[in-house]
């Protein structure tokens, strides 16, 4: 009988070459998801740094300008004063003029003299309603540290004094760069191995392949095999400059996570392969590829929206999208320094697609011969 | 084996309502070319499709090598050797590299891949072209180089489906030369062409039409029962009756 690996190593040695003779393609290949990196990684920010806020001052006195100023020493506002009617603010928000507005009373520095309460209003622009919710925040907390230095009458009852963990800034870049790799290496890898056997389809060298008496399984893994260390080459250059470029803190196991990231891109490699097997051209086998990515990742993996704040039926459809499992392992290793038993379920769930989507690419491979 | 290479009994493939091959049976014996003509869309392909394994038939019996072609075409693929219309080798691997590709998904040993491949190499006089890219191979090279991959394997029998289409005369004329020192060591060649010239080297010849063999016989013989010099003009008479009494054919 014929020897298996053989067979398997003749066809892996084979697609190398078909890698290391395009080297136009190879280059966009490392160079695509670099940019892609650095491009998603500066534009994808949920701070908001500069809110103009306008200030309706009718105080006009000492204490008001300590509260403005205690706005302008924080470098999330900027204060200006608008000297228009409270009835003119809904024009400053449609011209976008200011994010939010602070109405200071007549009576604000003599109440304070008196150790009184005091209101201030806020009017806060909620068209965009996750920027004006952190704002709302940044004010009140700008308020507190205000109340602390220049206002001490009133004791809580109690005090939340909360403490954050692995992201005390919480810089929203350390959350998303994790995400934009996994949305670039499934993206990659699935187009990867989309056009290999569709190309061969289109060659008609495909044909010549399956008068021999080699199988289906032997062709799907001598595909798949040099792609994994295409990809993980990918995928090593681009975990490295997503953590030193944007100094992502790296608490975990390097090696864990290029191991997962392996399982990771070899559950995108099948998915491509198999629709590598039912595509009939190149071109329709990238845009399935592009398409069954990049929209499952960015909408449903929790990239980039909550899968608790989802509707219940989206909910089950983010058990189909890799990258949600890979999200969890990256974000563990990375920002949390998790360890393989805490990653078990999503490790389980991978290995899981990779093998039923690899068995499913060789069963339609061997219908697909058939007509 | 036995001295029978290839046979059918009313292999049949459809395509929906169409009818590609139907009810062939044919009989190869060891060591023949066995040609195939007919125009395009007779159904050539599809019959040697099916007799390579590529194609289920749908109704009929077929035996290639003594094996079954319904249910022992992992059998059959050890045995035959096939080369299609379109050219089978990749551009983008040197020629060394296309042999070794090939030599290795029939499970030939290194040792043997290398002899065979010195073998082809000398025959076709590319032994200094080795590893070149093989995009870059003339044309004619490129016919022979595709059969001499195709018969890497010794198999006994060789299905070739218009191998010559695109190939200057100079370079066919060579190409059958050696398929015709193939067939006296005994391998089967069995040959789709519509190159009537082509025809004349075949030991016996069947032409299709319309998914049917309407004529099978020896050059020789056709040319005489038809009283005609060339098997060109045999062919354009049998299409004419074809096309005026299309119910009365020979089935």
């Amino acid at each position: 009988m014929v020897p298996k690996r053989s067979v398997i190593s003749s066809f892996a040695k084979k697609e190398f070459f078909h890698i290391i003779r395009d080297p136009r393609s190879l280059v966009i290949l490392f160079l695509m998801p670099i940019l892609q990196l650095i491009m998603f990684g500066y534009a994808l920010k949920m701070e908001i740094q500069q809110v103009n806020l306008a200030v309706i001052d009718f105080n006009r006195s000492l204490s008001s300008h300590h509260l403005i100023d205690q706005f302008r020493g924080s470098h999330y506002f900027r204060p200006f004063y608008f000297d228009g009617s409270i009835e003119q603010i809904e024009t400053l928000f449609k011209a976008r003029q200011a994010h939010a507005v602070m109405v200071i009373p007549h009576d604000f520095n003599r109440q304070l003299q008196r150790h009184r309460s005091t209101p201030v209003q806020f009017i806060v622009d909620a068209s965009d309603a996750n920027a004006a919710t952190t704002i709302r925040n940044y004010i009140a907390q700008t308020i507190r540290i205000f109340n602390q230095s220049h206002n001490r009458i009133e004791a809580l009852p109690f005090e939340v004094r909360s403490t954050i963990f692995f992201n005390p800034d919480k810089k929203s870049t350390y959350f998303f760069v994790p995400g934009i790799i996994a949305l670039l290496l499934v993206m990659i890898s699935a187009m990867l191995t989309s056009i290999t056997i569709t190309r061969e389809k289109e060659t008609g060298t495909l044909e010549q392949i399956l008068v021999s008496p080699i199988k289906s399984y032997q062709i799907i893994l001598g595909k798949v095999l040099p792609y994994i260390f295409l990809a993980f080459a990918i995928g090593v250059i681009i975990l490295l400059i997503g953590i030193f470029l944007f100094g992502v803190p790296f608490r975990g196991s390097i090696i864990l996570l290029l191991v997962l990231s392996t399982l990771y891109i070899l559950t995108a490699l099948s998915l491509g392969l198999m629709i590598s097997t039912i595509a009939r051209t190149q071109q329709v086998a990238m845009m399935i590829a592009l398409i069954s990515t990049l929209l499952p990742t960015f909408m449903l993996s929790g990239f980039i929206f909550p899968i608790a704040s989802m509707p219940e039926i989206l909910q089950y459809f983010t058990y189909l999208v890799p990258a949600k499992y890979y999200l969890f392992i990256a974000r563990g290793i990375i920002l949390k320094g998790s360890n393989l038993m805490h990653l078990l379920q999503p490790t389980i769930f991978l290995l899981i697609m990779s093998l039923v989507l690899l068995v499913i690419s060789i069963r339609k491979f061997e219908i697909t011969l058939e007509d | 084996m036995n001295e029978t290479a290839v046979k059918t009994e009313n292999l049949t493939r459809k395509f929906g309502d169409f009818t590609a091959v139907d009810r062939v049976s044919i009989e190869v014996n060891r060591g023949e070319i066995f040609g195939f003509l007919g125009a395009n869309g007779a159904g050539k392909t599809t019959m040697i499709r099916m007799l390579c394994g590529l194609l289920v038939p749908t109704g009929g019996m077929g035996h290639v090598a003594g094996f079954d072609i319904r249910t022992e075409s992992e059998k059959i693929k050890q045995n035959i050797g096939y080369m299609s219309q379109k050219f089978s080798l990749y551009n983008d691997l040197t020629i060394s590299e296309n042999i070794d590709f090939y030599g290795g998904i029939y499970g030939l040993s290194p040792a043997e891949v290398k002899e065979k491949k010195i073998r082809i190499l000398k025959e076709l006089n590319l032994i200094r072209w080795a590893n070149s890219m093989t995009a870059d191979l003339p044309p004619g090279f490129k016919q022979g180089l595709a059969l001499g991959t195709a018969m890497l394997h010794d198999p006994p029998i060789v299905f070739l489906d218009e191998p010559t289409s695109g190939v200057d005369p100079a370079s066919r004329r060579e190409f059958w030369e050696v398929i015709h020192q193939s067939a006296a060591k005994g391998i089967t060649i069995f040959v789709t062409t519509h190159f009537m010239d082509e025809a004349e080297y075949c030991n016996r010849i069947s032409i299709m039409s319309a998914g049917s063999i309407i004529a099978l016989d020896t050059p020789r013989n056709l040319k005489k029962h038809h009283q005609r010099d060339s098997i060109q003009q045999v062919f354009i008479d049998l299409m004419k009756e074809e096309t005026q009494s299309p119910e009365n054919r020979a089935g």
